[in-house]
Parts: C-alpha cells; sequence; structure tokens
C-alpha cells in the first residue's frame, strides 16, 4: 500500500528558500509569481491495512515538525 | 562534575565540546547515541554541533529520534543540565525539551564566521559567569540557524527571561535576534553559537570559558 504525505510550512513561517525560488523565477522573466512556498513529498511504502492513525502518528512524531510545519496524508492505493 | 557529551553519526563538535568541558575540570564520557543510558552520576549532557545523519528529513530530527535521547529527556525531566550547541540546539528543539525551531538562515548561505553576542540573563548556571548585556565574541557555522518561536512563546520566553543570548548584528535571522534559550527550569541551553570554540587562545578568543566554568561550580544536584 502506498501513502504519500505532503509536508508543508504553516502559513505564516517564513520560507526563504520559497522565496528565493520566487525571485529565482522572477530573473527568468516569469511575471505575475505571487508567492512560492516549499515542502516535501514523501511517499512510504506501508504493509496493507496499516491505519491512517498510525500514518499519523508516524507524520506527529517525526515525518513533520508540527511546530512548523502541516501535513497532508494521501492513500494512493 | 560529570558531563557526557553524545556522539551520533555525523556529529563533528563532540571532540571540541569534551575538551571544553575538561577544561574546565569535568570528567567527561563520551556516549554512542544508541546507548540506551547515560553514565551513572551524568550532572550534564552536552549535544554537539554537527550534521547527525547528515541532517536528513530536517536537522536533528533523526537524533532526536535516537535511543539516547530517550534518556537525554528523562535525565532533562529530572532537572538535569543539558547543552545543546548547533546541531545540539537543533536536536534540543526537535525532542521538544526547548521551543520554537530552528529554519534555514534567510539569506539561505551556511555562515561561518565570529559573530557577537548578548549576554540577556545571568540567572543560569550556564551564564552566571557574565554580566547582563556582556558582549562575548563567539563563532557560529551553520545553515539553519534561524531560530523562530511564534508571538505567544516569545512573550513566554521574554515574561520568563529565558533568552540566554541575542546576536549584536542578527545573521540568520531569528526572531528577536535570538542565540540562545533556557528551558522553563533554566537547565536545559540550546545555542547556535559554539562557546566551545571559544576556549583558547588559539581559537581567537577565550569568551566561553565562562560558560564551563561556572558549569562547573554552580551545578546543583538534579
Amino acid at each position: 500500500m502506498k501513502v504519500r504525505v505532503d509536508v508543508m510550512l504553516k502559513t505564516g513561517v517564513l520560507d526563504p528558500q520559497g522565496e528565493a525560488v520566487r525571485h529565482a523565477l522572477g530573473s527568468l522573466g516569469f511575471e505575475g509569481v505571487g508567492k512560492v512556498r516549499q515542502g516535501k513529498v514523501i511517499e512510504l511504502d506501508v504493509a496493507e491495512g496499516t491505519s491512517e492513525d498510525t500514518i499519523r502518528d508516524m507524520c506527529e512524531k517525526l515525518l513533520a515538525n508540527t511546530v512548523i510545519e502541516n501535513y497532508a496524508i494521501e492513500v494512493l492505493g | 562534575m560529570r558531563a557526557a557529551v553524545i556522539v551520533f553519526p555525523g556529529s563533528n563538535c563532540d571532540r571540541d565540546l569534551a575538551v571544553a568541558f575538561e577544561r574546565a575540570g569535568a570528567d567527561v564520557t563520551m556516549v554512542w547515541h544508541k546507548d540506551d543510558h547515560l553514565p551513572e552520576g551524568t550532572d550534564i549532557v552536552g549535544i554537539p554541533g554537527g550534521f547527525s545523519f547528515g541532517d536528513y528529513l530536517r536537522c536533528g530530527a533523526i537524533a532526536a529520534k535516537s535511543p539516547i535521547s530517550r534518556s537525554v529527556a528523562a535525565h532533562a525531566g529530572r532537572g538535569g543540565y543539558v547543552l545543546g550547541v548547533c546541531n545540539g540546539f537543533q536536536v534540543l528543539t526537535e525532542t521538544g525539551l526547548l521551543p520554537g525551531a530552528l529554519m534555514r538562515n534567510s539569506n539561505l548561505k551556511f555562515i561561518c564566521k565570529p559573530v557577537e553576542l548578548i549576554v540577556e540573563t545571568t540567572d543560569s548556571a550556564f551564564t552566571g559567569g557574565y554580566q547582563k548585556g556582556q558582549g562575548l565574541t563567539v563563532p557560529v557555522a551553520h545553515h539553519d540557524g534561524n531560530y523562530q518561536v511564534d508571538e505567544a512563546t516569545l512573550a513566554q520566553l521574554r515574561a520568563e527571561d529565558r533568552i540566554a543570548f541575542t546576536y549584536a548584528d542578527n545573521p540568520n535571522g531569528s526572531t528577536a535576534d535570538i542565540a540562545g534559550v533556557l528551558s522553563a527550569n533554566r537547565r536545559v541551553l540550546g545555542m547556535m553559537p559554539h562557546p566551545e570554540r571559544a576556549v583558547d587562545a588559539a581559537h581567537g578568543g577565550t569568551d566561553g570559558v565562562a560558560m564551563f566554568r561556572s558549569l562547573a561550580e554552580g551545578l546543583v544536584s538534579a
């Protein structure tokens, strides 16, 4: 069973890397890019039947730092 | 003073930290991260700088889940002392022993240079050897030293006088110029600058000596 976890900085948390990407897009001539936020995608191959609660536990304990990051879980099947 | 210095794969300031403790008169034991207990009678745990686990996932995140980290948390819970420097500070925020998080420097660059710190409180065993407002020159060497806390936590840190050091000229974007913070019981200190790299004239400065000396003199049994 494949699971995808998206980890993103919380709204309001400064994202200097996203800002740098935004500047670089601007310098390449792409106009109108208002905001860039950078995060991570973590793909897990877990045992069939692993509950979403277990995945959430993994996120809370390790995959995300909930002081600064939010996470979203998607079961890919 | 009995000090235990934790060694993770990728730690690179462990020996420097051990030498700084030894010079202050401590018996130092190096403790591998896979050990699940600290040496009997440990007064203070040093969590060194470096790149534990290659900074994978987030700086300090994997180290914070190492077997020894549970023992360090238990030691702190009993009122034991902990000093986390640089990557050690990142480990302490990841374990939840200190609030906030260390993020990428605001200019995105690795910064390696001596900086001026201001001593914000002398009310701790770490900072009791300094004067409030004193300027110290201590090296920094980090890519992720941008300390971020929310407003409520910042207000609490200020109200409880838990900001140990600030930067005179903020190099990394840290909230309120914070370079080091204390736990609520004032026995856990995390800081990005390296006091252990300022304990010998050959380092270019000795402003870190007073911290280790003050610890050697001021520790109260847990």
